[in-house]
């Protein structure tokens, strides 16, 4: 069955008819041309696919999209609106955190949530907080280096 | 090392902002106008005769636009309807029986993928469901089923051509070593040690899974978008299999999401090309993760491995490796036969027997993977190694050290051994963890930008945790191991020098997260004279950029380096002679840096590259143009001693140092830390070099801890990233080096090989050798769960 449904997308409202099985991650990409919203497992698993829902890091791929009407979503397109990178984004380019990149939207949502809420976190809290997002790269050194990075300078320090 | 002013910097990506900020073009965000989307049906059964298709359901469906059997496709004038790089075994889709669980079968593209999956669902397949072999050691046996009774020959590389299938058996390839007498040597032995080890097959998961796109154009060209590591070989494929000329395929490969061999030779592409041919719309195909399982495999192997030893020397080995190559041979005869010469190991023995099998089996299919067969080989040999060491009382790094091929050495294949510096990677691995009581000597620092290094400096350094105690036990293990070049095998490049002073680097190299372009880059500027943010890479189009083999088995630096290198030597050849021209003076005597042309110790004289294009053609606007290939040959082996002068063009050395902690109530390992060490010739971006040794060695601590396809009946159980686990950052060690070794190659470009694989060679030796340093326990099957550790541990009695 389709629906209409009333979403924040990066700070836009956006009125959108959705079937009843698609997932927040098709309407993004498919629908929204959102194409930083990537699926790599689709059952939740790899946090490729990581967004905020109302600030709080979700798997696209394993939402339905016609459940969030009125709620809030925000992807890596939203953080350099303005033309210059977020803070965290900074430090994932200066750290070396992205290899093939494919993963990298999915960590920097994921950090940028846990920045918000800890603003100092203990290299332990990084670890468990990533710890649902993969990269076959093999880049984790330089993306905790990048986080620890982004926590000094969103917190001024 | 020489003075260089761009080689040897750690220059930063040039794609880092794309990725960042998410906007890096990959196929799966292309959407061509009238794009249909692909649905396969895939064989329920491990091997099975296909009855009968009924797809007429199918085809009315709303929104399908075709409908695909492997029958349709042999029944196309003009197509060849099977491929493969070693044997074209491999239909596009199922031609009368299926091989394995998951071996498409049926194809739809309709105008959604839902529409297409919909579709599927009222296509009737009868199967009729034969004898089953998965065990790769059964598959030979006598009276195994044979997999493919008929096997074509593929003609896609000339090195593969004497490849010729078994007659009647499941053995598609065998490669065989004889040096010396090993009879002779185990007869005179004063110790013999036999062993067996076993891998399991396993997945590469790049995090973006397979896609390709696929239209015909308005001249009636095919034109294929592709996520794939080979386009040369994918477009000289499909003109095969098409009947076409080449220059009426085009291919281009933007950014992939990781390859790690998953991505090489042909794997979506006939489909989409065959359904944008029937359909005349634009086609794409995106496998979904359970796709990929069924799509590519690692070799899983069982290893054989007897070694003789006689006072404290080893003087005979014989290794029997059995790689399961699964329903389709696939790459396997070459994996076979290059990591198999290289199974007894970097060591100086003098009498060497190796049989090396490759062998099908009803599994999905087995293909390349970061190290090319070789971290298998070294599991075995360099487990071993620790084995016969610790048998004999000796120290383990000093047995190694003691046996070690040095320069000019001959490897046991008789080809001498140049630019290896695996005993300097041993060496600095040691230190790194401690070993033998030695103080630490932790690995390189980052070669972080000086930004990233000031926050960095701030987070402290690591170290591992407190003492074992309790139930826990510690433990330090090592491995080495070295793997050769794919050779032969050709990169072509063209430079063009633009008369601003910018260039543009043709090259067919995909970059994967590996940093070729920015590397490229580095090499074009350096010879060039000129700064490397001037350099614009091309991505890999057939159209334009020149032939390359693959980008896999960490040969990119090394053979197209040197092509670029030796293309912008041409360039610059030009340019000098225009400004010699100009200035009457030699061109033998100029010299370019920073954008400008002068004569060597009189700097003023000269001029800039635009000056020098005025000069050369009295316009701008113009550009000059090099070529340049590199194409590094052998000398056949001898097919019954696998003798050879010059088998590799070089050497990679590796070498992995680790501390675990294990608990013996639980059997449960942690790796404390982790030291990967690696030779890369000249360094050309140190950055690079160390990810790549921590990024492999980080997919490798997976797959040695955890990782295994797991498969009952034909089927398989685990195939989704729910129940197959890789490695997590919390799978990481804190202490978690890389050492970059450098060992300058006289034929490198500036002295670079390559470095994409080393850091994987040796992880699984070095943490099981590490395992039975901690509890005494010898475990010869990877991975080393926690159930495998805890039962070798009950077993021991401990
Ligand atoms: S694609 Fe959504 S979590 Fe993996
Ligand atoms: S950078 Fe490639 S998967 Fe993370």
């Amino acid at each position: 069955m389709e629906r209409n449904i009333s979403l924040t997308v990066n700070g836009e409202q956006r009125e959108l008819a959705v079937n009843d099985a698609d997932t927040l991650l098709e309407v993004l990409r498919d629908g929204l041309k959102l194409w930083s919203v990537r699926e790599s497992c689709g059952v939740g698993a790899c946090g490729s696919c990581t967004v905020l829902l109302d600030g709080r890091p979700v798997s696209a791929c394993f939402l339905l999209a016609a459940r969030l009407d009125g709620r809030s979503v925000e992807t890596v397109e939203g953080l350099d609106g303005d033309g210059t990178l977020h803070p965290i984004q900074q430090a994932f380019l200066e750290n070396d955190a992205a290899q093939c990149g494919y993963c990298t939207p999915g960590f920097i949502m994921a950090a940028k949530a846990l920045l918000e809420e800890h603003g100092d976190p203990t290299d332990d809290q990084i670890r468990d907080h990533l710890s649902g997002n993969l990269c076959r790269c093999g880049g984790y050194p330089n993306i905790m280096r990048a986080v620890r990075a982004a926590a000094g300078r969103m917190s001024g320090g | 090392m020489a003075d260089y002013s761009i080689v040897g910097k750690p220059v930063d990506r040039r794609d880092a902002v794309q990725k960042v900020t998410g906007r890096a073009l990959h196929v799966g965000n292309m959407e061509p106008p009238g794009l249909l989307h692909v649905a396969v049906l895939r064989s329920p059964h491990p091997h099975a005769r296909i009855v009968s298709i009924d797809k007429s359901r199918a085809e009315t469906c709303p929104g399908v636009a075709a409908v695909l059997t492997g029958a349709d496709i042999a029944a196309m004038p003009g197509i060849t309807p099977y491929h493969g790089p070693a044997f074209a075994d491999q239909p596009v889709l199922a031609i009368d029986r299926v091989r394995h669980e998951g071996e498409q079968v049926v194809a739809v593209a309709a105008e959604s993928r839902r529409a297409a999956e919909e579709a599927l669902e009222l296509v009737e397949v009868e199967y009729d469901p034969l004898p089953v072999v998965l065990d790769v050691i059964d598959a030979i046996r006598p009276d195994a089923p044979i997999i493919h009774e008929e096997i074509r020959p593929s003609g896609a590389f000339a090195d593969l051509a004497h490849v010729k299938a078994g007659d009647q058996s499941n053995i598609c390839y065998h490669y065989k070593l004889r040096k010396g007498d090993v009879d002779a040597a185990f007869a005179e032995a004063d110790r013999i040690f036999e062993d067996v080890f076993t891998a399991p097959p396993a997945q590469h998961v790049p995090m973006e899974p397979h896609v390709s796109l696929a239209y015909v154009d308005e001249s009636g060209r095919i034109n294929i978008h592709t996520a794939s590591q080979s386009p040369s070989f994918v477009r000289g494929e499909l003109a095969r299999m098409l009947g076409v000329p080449m220059n009426r395929i085009r291919v281009r490969v933007p950014y992939l999401g990781g390859g790690y061999g998953a991505k090489l030779y042909n794997k979506l592409e006939p489909i989409v090309a065959l359904l944008a041919m029937t359909t005349g719309r634009p086609v794409k195909y995106s496998l979904s993760r359970e796709e990929e399982f069924q799509t590519v495999t690692k070799h899983g192997v069982v290893v054989k491995l007897k070694t003789a030893v006689k006072g404290s020397a080893m003087t005979a080995r014989k290794c029997e490796v059995y790689w399961d190559t699964g329903a389709f041979a696939e790459i396997g005869p070459r994996i076979v036969h290059k990591s198999g010469y290289t199974s007894s190991g970097p060591y100086k023995i003098p009498n060497v027997s190796i049989d090396s099998y490759c062998v099908y089996t009803n599994k999905p299919p087995a293909g390349p993977f970061r190290g090319f067969g070789v971290p298998q080989v070294i599991w075995a040999y360099d487990s071993q190694m620790d084995i016969v060491a610790r048998g004999l009382g000796v120290d383990p790094v000093e047995f190694r050290l003691e046996h070690a091929l040095e320069e000019g050495d001959l490897f046991v294949t008789g080809t001498p051994v140049h630019a290896c510096g695996l005993k300097e990677a041993v060496r600095r691995a040691a230190d790194a963890v401690g070993w033998g009581g030695r103080a630490a000597v932790p690995g390189d620092e980052p070669s972080l930008s000086e930004a990233a290094r000031q926050t960095t400096e701030a987070a402290g350094t690591e170290r591992p945790g407190e003492p074992a105690s309790g139930t826990k036990r510690r433990g330090k293990g090592i491995a080495c191991g070295v793997k050769a070049v794919l050779t032969p095998s050709i990169s072509g490049a063209i430079v063009i020098l633009n008369a601003d002073g910018s260039a543009n680097v043709l090259s067919s190299t995909v970059e994967m997260g590996q940093g070729s372009e920015s590397l490229l880059a580095q090499i074009a500027a350096e010879e060039l004279g000129i700064s490397h943010d001037k350099v614009h890479v091309v991505q890999p189009d057939t159209d334009v950029t020149p032939y390359d083999t693959i980008s896999a088995g960490s040969r990119s630096t090394y053979h197209m380096g040197n092509a670029v290198r030796t293309a912008a030597a041409n360039v610059k050849a030009e340019l000098f002679e225009a400004v010699a021209g100009k200035l009457e003076i030699d061109a033998a005597d100029l010299e370019a840096r920073d954008g400008r042309v002068f004569v060597r110790g009189a700097e003023e004289r000269g001029m800039s590259v635009t000056e020098a294009f005025l000069a050369r053609f009295g316009s701008l606007g113009t550009t000059m143009v090099g070529e340049g290939l590199c194409q590094p040959v052998v000398t056949p082996m001898d097919p019954e001693t696998g003798m050879s002068e010059k088998c590799t063009e070089y050497w990679f050395a590796s070498a992995s140092a680790v501390e675990v902690e294990v608990d013996t109530e639980t059997g449960r390992l942690e790796v404390l830390q982790f030291h990967a060490a690696g030779d890369a010739g000249t360094a050309i971006n140190p950055k690079y070099c160390e990810q790549q040794l921590v990024g492999a060695a980080t997919m490798h601590l997976g797959l040695t801890l955890f990782e295994q396809m797991v498969f009952q009946d034909g089927q398989l159980l685990n195939g989704s990233l729910l129940d197959y686990q890789i490695a997590s950052i919390k799978d990481v060690p804190a202490a978690c080096h890389p050492i970059v070794v450098q060992v300058p190659h006289k034929d490198g470009p500036f002295g670079a090989k390559g470095i994409g694989e080393t850091g994987a060679l040796t992880v699984a030796a070095a943490v099981a050798n590490a395992l039975e340093d901690a509890v005494g326990v010898r475990v010869r099957d990877i991975p080393l769960t926690a159930e495998r550790i805890h039962q070798a541990l009950k077993e021991a009695g401990k």
